[in-house]
């Protein structure tokens, strides 16, 4: 097993020292160390994280190769700083058995680029009518924790109590696609004035707001975990605020792409910006990232969604929803919480790890921890050329624009999975 | 001029103006016993329509025939993705055809504006989803004008279906850029959240049709669609016809002067009554006659035929 020494790294923004990674973990750390035999990496000016960890990717294998495997976007996953993600379950064939989060779990080890950590359907697939095998899928070799019927609200609130009562018995967590179906068929962009202008379906914020307040109670009633998918608006946000204030057991996740962007977005109708939840208006944006920094909002995942060309080249309303966020995630919470490197880490590592159980993710590059961690450079300016990303999708919403911040590499279980920002393999 | 026309709001006052008084000469041409100018001789226009509108379909016929420009019309039948040719292998295959100009109808909001990134030629929006029809507004625009003498002041009510208009939309647009006064009047659940943020600020919203009428110079009545019906944005089409239909009793409450206007096809008996819209205050069988004129002169200005 190669050795690595980074050399002159400052760990979370702390003083430059040197990192010896040996064995699959940090072996010592400290100024001026030597390591005969070790592939030296000069970490000057670079910043290194406990690697990121996302809480919810699409990888769309099975069932949409086109669009990304499961070997592609965990490439794209070591190339945006992750050691570690959560698979989601809307597949084809659904990931509501064992086989298939075994397939999918199997499919990451093949691929060895970062742990891929399947989430199990909660219903049969992601229909909303009955539970799908939850124990089954917990005591799989994939060892699924998360349940989550995203793209889908669990909307039956009886189902829903159920699930949440029933995960507890294997420590599991439903991780919630908050959406009022009722409320939003047909709905193609936030309800307000841009969708008033624009004569698109609007999906009010109401509909996210309600499946919440709902889903807190209900958690707080059956004492369960609960786990809210990709937070949209400030009215969220508020509901969030007082059910913790309360002791509920919920967390929750925000995506890039909702602190940075704005309906404003689909006044070209170009769909890249089609996704859901929707983008919102810049008050939500702001109630989003004072949310973060706060911690109400605990964490930010992706929501990765690759889709291949005709499915996002075509008339918005027959567009499918999502957009990539693997590779320019860091750069996004970056610009948008500053090189706050601790808070970062918390937000995109320890407590995501945490929620989905994932022991070996989260820690600290300290001597004895995995050596699950990736090295920034904060002064890096990159521009975001949609064909040069490793998923095999395009569909970014961040297209030519310029971010801050670069991975130059990333390590899992102390191999290097990129290097000078490449991929190793 | 403008290169494309897929909003009302891609009109200032100016072009909105010289299209009138454009369409005001293309009208003497209806007269005339050879009812057809060379203006765009050589010229292709291509009708591609992907919902059945024959009105509308008809209409730009007319007007690209009239001005000799060759007419392709290309319907396309069903309206998803799944069902055939994409919308961009569509238009690389008008490009490839060499269309001067595009007139589409598409029951997706947007799809025009794609379109006219993928095409080289002059798009002109005839109508997509629940956003614009700018060629029935300025239709719109034409009648109120041609009756009353003047746009500007007047107060125009818009009663029915907002939400779902793209004819009201595109009337809100034009008929402020032209500094007519509008109210959008209809039950609250088929009014549009913040609409004079989104369209125009001047606008105002009203839920009673009776307390708008005595001060409207032009009311336009909306058509509801039957699938409206049966989801709750109101409880019955009779109760819908007694509170925002135009019946004749109500008509007589409007001023003198003031013009009943509905871009069809009606439902009788629902929005309006017979005895509304056969009337002398009614325009409705001008508007179709005025819409030649319109769509002539937005194609032969948009095709650059005053320049030739």
């Amino acid at each position: 097993m190669t050795a690595y020494l980074i050399t002159n790294v400052s760990v979370l923004g702390a003083a430059p020292t040197d990192l010896l990674i040996r064995d699959g973990v940090v072996a010592e750390t400290g100024a001026g160390l030597t390591a005969p035999g070790a592939v030296t990496v000069d970490g000057t000016g670079l910043v290194a994280l406990p690697g990121l960890v996302d809480l919810h990717t699409h990888l769309r294998e099975p069932g949409r190769e086109d669009a990304e495997t499961v070997e592609t976007g965990s490439r794209a996953a070591a190339l945006g700083g992750y050691t570690a993600v959560c698979a989601m379950a809307n597949t084809s064939p659904v990931a509501d058995t064992a086989g298939v989060v075994e397939q999918v779990w199997r499919l990451g080890r093949e691929a060895g680029l970062v742990d891929v950590q399947p989430i199990g359907a909660v219903t049969v697939g992601l229909a909303g009518e009955r539970l799908a095998e939850l124990g089954t899928m917990a005591d799989s070799a994939a060892r699924v924790r998360i349940f989550s019927d995203d793209g889908h609200c669990v909307a039956d609130p009886r189902l829903m109590r159920r699930a949440l009562e029933y995960v507890k018995a294997f420590d599991g967590i439903v991780a919630q696609h908050a959406e009022e179906p009722r409320l939003t068929e047909g709905a193609q962009m936030h309800e307000g004035e841009i969708s008033t202008r624009l004569g698109l379906t609007g999906w009010p914020a109401v509909a996210e707001e309600a499946i919440i307040a709902r889903d807190v109670l209900l958690a707080e009633h059956v004492g369960s975990r609960l786990h809210i998918c990709h937070v949209s608006t400030a009215g969220s946000v508020d509901v969030l605020r007082q059910a913790k204030a309360r002791g509920v057991q919920v967390t929750a996740e925000v995506t890039p792409h909702h602190l940075l962007l704005t309906d404003e977005k689909a006044v070209t109708y170009d769909p890249v910006y089609k996704v859901n939840p929707p983008l919102r208006t810049a008050a939500d944006v702001a109630a989003l990232r004072t949310a973060l920094a706060e911690g109400v909002v605990d964490i930010v995942a992706t929501d990765h969604a690759p889709h291949a060309v005709e499915d996002k080249e075509c008339e918005w309303a027959y567009a499918r929803p999502g957009m990539l966020g693997l590779e320019t995630a860091l750069s996004i919470t970056l610009d948008v919480l500053g090189p706050r490197w601790d808070l970062i880490a918390e937000r995109m590592s320890r407590t995501p790890a945490r929620i989905a159980g994932l022991t070996e993710h989260g820690h600290d590059p300290a001597p004895g921890a995995p050596a699950n961690l990736t090295l920034v450079d904060p002064a890096a300016r990159r521009v975001i050329e949609p064909t040069e990303l490793a998923s095999r999708s395009s569909n970014t919403p961040y297209a030519r624009m310029t971010l801050p911040g670069r991975i130059v590499a990333t390590f899992l279980r102390g191999e290097a999975t990129v290097l000078d920002g490449k991929a190793v393999k | 001029m403008i290169r494309h026309l897929l909003s009302s709001a891609d009109l200032d006052a100016g072009t909105a103006l010289e299209i009138l008084d454009t369409a005001a000469e293309m009208a003497t041409v209806a007269g005339r016993e050879v009812k057809k100018l060379p203006a765009l001789r050589g010229r292709t226009v291509v009708n591609l329509f992907y919902e059945d509108s024959t009105r509308t379909r008809i209409s730009f016929e007319a007007a690209a025939k009239r001005l000799s420009a060759d007419v392709i019309n290309f319907s396309v039948k069903g309206s998803s993705v799944a069902k055939g040719e994409s919308l961009k292998d569509t238009a690389l295959t008008l490009q490839a055809m060499g269309a001067d100009a595009v007139v589409v109808r598409h029951p997706a909001s947007g799809a025009p504006y794609q379109l006219a990134d993928w095409v080289d030629g002059s798009v002109v929006n005839a109508g997509d989803g629940t956003h614009e029809h700018p060629t029935q507004a300025l239709l719109d625009a034409y009648t109120m004008r041609s009756r009353l003498g003047r746009l500007a002041g007047l107060s125009v009510a818009v009663v029915g279906d907002v939400l779902h208009s793209r004819v009201a939309r595109s009337n809100v647009l034009l008929l402020s850029t032209l500094g007519a006064k509008v109210t959008l009047v209809g039950p609250p659940p088929l009014i549009p959240v913040d609409i004079a943020a989104a369209l125009a600020p001047g606008a105002a919203v009203c839920y009673d049709l009776d307390s708008v009428l005595p001060q409207s110079d032009v009311v336009m009545m909306l058509r509801v669609q039957r699938e409206r019906m049966n989801d709750s944005y109101f409880p019955s089409a009779r109760e819908y016809a007694r509170r925002y239909g135009l019946d004749g009793s109500r008509m007589r409450r409007l001023p003198e002067h003031a013009i009943v206007m509905h871009p069809g096809p009606m439902n009788r008996g629902m929005e309006i009554t017979s005895e509304a819209a056969d009337s002398p205050r009614s325009t409705i069988v001008e508007q179709v006659a005025n819409g030649v004129s319109v769509r002539m002169a937005v194609l032969y200005l948009l095709l650059g035929g005053n320049n030739r």
